[in-house]
């Protein structure tokens, strides 16, 4: 029993950043219509520049991660503009191969730069561990959760209550509605590549504290995918649910199936779950259902 | 070619544009003016170019040629969400609402461009973000009354019926306090009642809250009763403009509407 809760409780808390980061794809994807198939990419570099400006250049912690952020600003603003704006109107596979193509240019990037190995950042997050009766929590961990939580209201807020999220809603609803109540599409395109992008950095960042920094964050990044799939492509209460289902889901069946199998489930089971979810519910649990008429 | 004098007096000049997509000319050397105090509406056959019109308009379109201008300033190369901005609202032929939100927060959404404090700030403290959202809330509020929506105000508009939709459209732009509003076939598909209730608000609108209006409609009856101005469009091109009175003995008019037979009448202006 305190195994599995054990399991469950950190299965929580690494879905937590897996629902961050989701949420960061359903933005995109609500507001533009494009699917960023390059999140786990933009996750993976935003660790990367954390790194240079943390570790290489050792400057303080806070300056460094308000570059990092300032610089993922910059970029998902670059990207939104140079790369997806001139596409807008053309069909939904060439952007998508645009944001396909845009994972190997980063992990071009990122190869060429700070090479193949693994770093790690130094601990700024105490190591011993939190102790709930028998349950035992990282501190990694347990930070990861309460930050990743604070962002995910944070923006919650953002939609709920700034003139900026209430357009962005607008324009996630209906393009000609907004546009014609005043509200620039432009703006809100680039404003959710923005987001998008910030959200993948803390992402990053947060899963590298204990992940290390390594190019694989970028597949780690990629279980944004099942997440978004099952919570529903739409919906960002779905990508919060769906990132806490995959946590856990991977963490209690790794926990019970790795001894068995020799280790690796957690990699694999979301991507089952995946392929089961499109099997079962193609729209995800929150997502729109789309009736096509005959 | 230099700004027509009248420009200054009217809410709306559209002065001589073109529209082709590809091959096909939706619109030909259209003109069309609107005064401060006047409710046009524009009629025509299907196909006729009236929504190609009113798109130009309000910026969804860009004609190749010609200008319009707005209020005495020109907005031809303006996109559309600026026009919004300085005034210019709509409503669609099919119901462009954020279905997914309530009647209330559909208002709301339109009240963007008028926020300058950001209401995160006024639920974190009482100061002037929280009066803006007060004002906000009494503008919405008011057109709530105004277009008796009350029923409706915490309902999902996805869920609600048609006519009340075209409802909350009409209520969504007037939300953006427009100086001259657009309605696409605001009546289109209701039954009699209803008719009578938009045509209703359209008046009110206009004399109470003295906003100049641009309406396409297909009942000839409403466009009689309601409209000081009728402009009659036929592929793409003006074939009168006038009086309902004018309009309605013109024989390019009853041609277009009829089919081919030339109505032996004399004196007729065109």
């Amino acid at each position: 029993m305190t195994t599995f809760l054990q399991l469950i409780l950190s299965g929580i808390m690494v879905g937590a950043i897996y629902s961050l980061v989701a949420i960061g794809v359903v933005l995109i994807f609500k507001s533009t219509g494009i699917f960023n198939i390059a999140q786990g990419a933009i996750l993976m570099l935003g660790a990367y520049i954390l790194f240079a400006f943390l570790v290489q250049l050792a400057w303080p912690l806070w300056i460094a991660l308000i570059i990092t952020f300032l610089l993922a600003i910059a970029a998902g603003y670059l990207i939104e503009r140079f790369a997806l704006r001139p596409l807008i109107g053309q069909s939904f596979l060439a952007a998508f191969m645009v944001t396909l193509a845009m994972i190997g240019l980063l992990e071009g990037l990122v190869t060429l730069v700070w090479g193949t190995f693994g770093r790690r950042y130094p601990e700024f997050i105490p190591t011993d561990p939190i102790r709930l009766g028998p349950l035992v929590l990282s501190q990694e961990y347990t930070w990861s959760f309460f930050i990743a939580a604070g962002l995910i209201v944070a923006f919650y807020f953002f939609f709920k209550y700034h003139r900026l999220g209430l357009a962005m809603r607008a324009v996630a609803e209906d393009h000609q509605a907004a546009q014609s109540t005043g509200i620039s599409i432009k703006t809100a395109f680039s404003l959710s590549w923005v987001i998008g992008a910030v959200i993948a950095t803390a992402g990053g960042i947060l899963l590298a504290t204990s992940a290390g920094v390594t190019i694989s964050l970028g597949t780690v990044g990629l279980k944004a995918l099942p997440v978004v799939l099952l919570g529903g492509l739409e919906s960002i209460p779905g990508a919060i649910v769906g990132g806490l289902i995959i946590g856990i889901v991977e963490k209690v069946a790794g926990g019970y199936l790795d001894p068995m199998v020799g280790g690796g489930v957690e990699e694999v089971v979301p991507f089952v779950l995946m392929v089961i979810i499109l099997l079962v519910k193609p729209y995800g649990l929150f997502g729109q259902v789309r009736i096509e008429r005959i | 070619m230099q700004q027509p004098e009248t420009t200054r007096k009217s809410t709306l000049a559209v002065d001589n544009i073109f529209l082709s997509f590809g091959g096909i000319q939706a619109l030909k050397g259209v003109s069309l003016e609107v005064g401060e105090k006047e409710i046009v509406a524009i009629i025509g056959p299907n196909g006729a170019g009236k929504t190609s019109l009113l798109n130009s308009i309000n910026g969804f379109y860009r004609p190749q040629k010609g200008r319009i201008f707005f209020n005495g300033l020109e907005v031809t190369n303006l996109s559309s969400h600026r026009r919004a901005q300085l005034g210019l609202a709509r409503t669609f032929q099919n119901i462009e609402l954020y279905t997914g939100m309530t009647t209330l927060d559909n208002l709301m959404a339109a009240r963007h461009i008028h926020m300058k404090y950001n209401f995160l700030w006024g639920a974190l403290y009482f100061g002037k973000a929280h009066d803006e959202e007060i004002r906000h809330r009494r503008v919405v509020e008011d057109i709530i009354d105004f277009l008796e929506m009350e029923a409706i105000r915490k309902k999902v508009v996805g869920a609600l019926p048609y006519g009340k939709r075209k409802l909350v459209e009409l209520g969504r732009a007037l939300a953006l306090e427009p100086k001259l509003l657009l309605l696409d076939e605001p009546m289109a598909g209701m039954n009699t009642e209803e008719k009578e209730d938009m045509a209703r608000f359209i008046l009110d609108i206009y004399e109470e809250k003295g906003i100049p209006v641009v309406l396409i409609e297909h009942d000839m009856g409403v466009v009689m009763d309601i409209a000081d101005k009728v402009v009659v469009l036929d592929f793409g091109e003006k074939i009168a403009d006038g009086s309902s009175k004018e309009v309605k003995s013109n024989p390019r008019v009853i041609k277009a509407y009829l089919g081919e037979e030339e109505p032996a009448q004399t004196g007729t202006k065109v």
